[in-house]
């Protein structure tokens, strides 16, 4: 059983749905971004996605975009993303780590070395937004060899038809896109979600995540009354930027703004359980 | 399926995308349903006579096809000058005479028929120079189609004619803020608008680039430039060219010309990549002399970076080539070595601006410039019986505010 397995199976036996953080790796620079990561299984999140920064985040909308420029501009690269998860690593040994981006930087660093780093670092799966599975054979299939898990997302679009395909090398959970957008861009339609979530869980036993839109702990309520997580991203990072002082530095209350959502969101997440127990 | 030769240059691409290992279909999976319906459509549309039909009417009445192949003789005789007997015959295959003055014309023409024929009302483009804006609001204003064109915000102000132009055709035009405000930030803008109006919207894209079924189809649609060239150097010439140059960005005019001639093997085929300020001080826009393979907005090419796999910012004077990467099946034919690529300075390509507006009376767009420059270096080096058909792919009255401005009035 995988450590992304283990952390499904303990949030199901508590009767509620997971908290999933995303926050960009290096921002708004290396050691406040390991303080934030170190921080946040101990505020609430349950699995912690690090985004990979990229300087065309295609599927992303301006806070992540953003959140990107502002690791790159401090120096950030995968090598630097991969020694922050080892570090993260070296303290907390249960949170699932999944790392989130785009293909070029991997393809970059190396297909297989990148793997092996990956794997020796901590990192439990990846997240590759163009990586569709038609495009399997580059990093998806050398991934589940290597022992990581293989996120895929998919997408209101991704009708009953194309659905196998989606879910035929994925493992680990389905992560469901609430909307036809981009991140941190629209709200969803809750019930619409929902009724996705059903769809997706009658051609899956893999926990379903929904992410993209949700933004506080009231909509992680509503979306974790019918799927097994919730993603948080957008609105972490626009919590970063929030609190950084007039020249983009972190401030003495960067790491608090991130547990403060963080709690709220945990917080939503677990008041979601209640209802349904109620 | 038809079986192809194994020793064509002209099969690609594969049912994946691929052409050898470049290209493919690397995007979000919200957009991927919505590519293998583009994928379905073309397939059918290409196989369909009444489609082909609605294309040369239109390419004949509309946009004003064919386009002349027109002797260069001034050029010519100028480039003989000192060349000790030597100096190719130069010929000019006149795109820029097209509707809206490029030949972007041709691709819009057919992605927008296709668009009507998958019922979308939605037209979504980028782009770099504004041509492909300009053609596509066009289009777009033909057939009573919504249209919105995402710019670099740098592009919008050096290329103002354009951005007028466009709204008097009754465009949106959205000014992109993000990265570095050309045209490569304009196609993720772009990208970005798709994926949320996915149902509605259709993605003109604008060169031979992006995720299959886009660079073999825009190919297609510009291959009408090497066709009519064949025809009307055989008829002008009774024999076919000895060498062909086009400029590149993302590469649509040059594989529109450079196609029909791949099994030639004769023919020589040159692509001239915009060097910037020279290939040495990396402000350059030549992907392939600079650049490696990566992957970037959809396809696998050769792509300007740094180490950490990173997109690089472009230069280039001319906004139509200012971008990081390049079409897949130019990285495919660069690695087999049929088509030779090469590049010209802004510097070189101004020079060439000018000397062909003094000479023919013609002003090139500052992109088949960049072509120009090159030819005024091949062409010396070749015998007088060397034919060369060079690719006027645009007209220069987009640049002349900004050429103006760079010469200081001094022409």
């Amino acid at each position: 059983m995988s450590r992304i397995d283990r952390r499904f199976a303990a949030c199901r036996a508590e009767g509620r749905a997971a908290l999933v953080t995303f926050v960009t790796a290096g921002d708004p620079d290396a050691d406040t971004s390991l303080a934030i990561l170190k921080a946040l299984p101990r505020a609430g999140a349950d699995l912690i996605e690090i985004g990979m920064p990229f300087t065309d985040p295609m599927a992303d909308g301006p806070a992540i975009q953003l959140s990107s420029q502002r690791a790159l501009k401090g120096g950030q690269t995968l090598k630097k993303t991969l020694d922050m998860v080892r570090a993260l690593r070296a303290g907390e040994a249960d949170t699932p780590v999944i790392l989130m981006g785009y293909y070029n930087p991997i393809y970059i660093y190396g297909v297989e070395r990148f793997l092996k780093d990956a794997r020796e670092a901590g990192v439990d799966g990846l997240i590759v937004v163009d990586l569709p599975p038609e495009e399997d054979d580059e990093l998806c299939v050398p991934a589940l060899k290597a022992g990581l898990s293989f996120i895929r997302l998919a997408t209101p679009t991704t009708d009953d038809a194309r659905l196998p395909a989606v879910l035929a090398n994925t493992s680990g959970f389905v992560y469901y896109v609430s909307i036809t957008g981009i991140t941190g861009s629209a709200t969803p339609d809750f019930g619409a979600v929902a009724q996705s979530v059903a769809r997706i869980k009658a051609h899956t036993n893999l926990p379903v995540v929904v992410g993209f839109g949700v933004k506080t702990g009231e909509h992680a309520a509503a979306i974790a009354r019918g799927a097994d997580g919730v993603v948080v991203g957008s609105a972490l990072v626009e919590a970063v930027r929030a609190s950084l002082d007039g020249e983009g530095r972190a401030t003495a209350g960067t790491l608090a703004a991130v547990e403060a959502l963080v709690g709220e969101l945990a917080a939503g997440v677990r008041s979601a359980a209640k209802a349904t127990a109620a | 399926m038809t079986v192809q030769p194994l020793n064509s240059y002209r099969s690609g691409p594969d049912e994946r995308g691929h052409f050898g290992m470049f290209g493919g279909r690397f995007v979000a999976e919200t957009l991927m349903p919505v590519i293998l319906e583009v994928e379905k459509a073309y397939a059918a549309a290409k196989d369909d006579p009444a489609f082909q039909a609605e294309m040369d009417g239109y390419l004949a009445h509309y946009v004003g096809r064919p386009s002349p192949l027109y002797y260069a003789e001034r050029l010519t005789e100028r480039l003989r000058e000192g060349a000790g007997g030597k100096g190719a015959k130069i010929y000019l295959k006149r795109e820029e005479l097209n509707h809206t003055g490029s030949h972007k014309v041709n691709n819009v023409l057919g992605q927008i028929l296709l668009a009507r024929r998958m019922g979308k009302k939605r037209i979504i483009a980028e782009t770099g120079a504004g041509q492909h804006g300009v053609a596509t609001a066009t289009l777009c204003a033909r057939f009573g189609l919504e249209c919105v064109i995402y710019m670099g915000a740098v592009d919008v102000e050096r290329q103002k004619p354009n951005v007028f132009r466009m709204q008097m055709l009754g465009a949106t035009v959205v000014p992109v803020q993000s990265g570095s405000r050309t045209l490569k930030d304009a196609m993720n803008e772009a990208l970005r608008d798709w994926v949320t109006n996915v149902a509605t919207t259709y993605y003109c894209i604008g060169t031979v680039a992006g995720p299959h079924p886009y660079p073999g189809m825009v190919r297609d649609f510009q291959a009408v430039i090497g066709k009519e060239t064949r025809e009307q150097i055989l008829a002008a010439e009774g024999r076919l060219p000895d060498s062909l140059v086009a400029c590149i960005g993302g590469g649509s005019n040059a594989m529109g010309l450079f196609y029909p001639f791949l099994d030639d093997k004769d023919v020589e085929i040159y692509g001239v990549e915009a060097a910037g300020h020279g290939l040495a001080s990396g402000q350059h826009a030549a992907s392939l002399t600079g650049g490696r393979p990566g992957v970037l907005h959809g396809n696998r090419t050769y792509l300007l970076m740094d180490d950490d796999g990173q997109i690089a910012e472009a230069h280039s004077i001319s906004a139509g080539l200012d971008y990081p990467g390049i079409g897949p099946e130019h990285a495919f034919l660069h690695e087999t070595g049929r088509v030779t690529y090469i590049s010209a300075t802004d510097k070189e390509a101004l020079e060439a601006f000018m000397l062909l507006s003094k000479l023919e009376g013609i002003i090139p767009a500052l992109e088949p410039a960049h072509a120009l420059a090159k030819v005024v270096e091949l062409a010396p080096q070749k015998p007088q019986d060397h034919i060369m058909v060079v690719n006027l792919s645009g007209r220069g009255d987009k640049d002349v505010p900004q050429v103006a401005d760079i010469l200081g009035g001094q022409f």
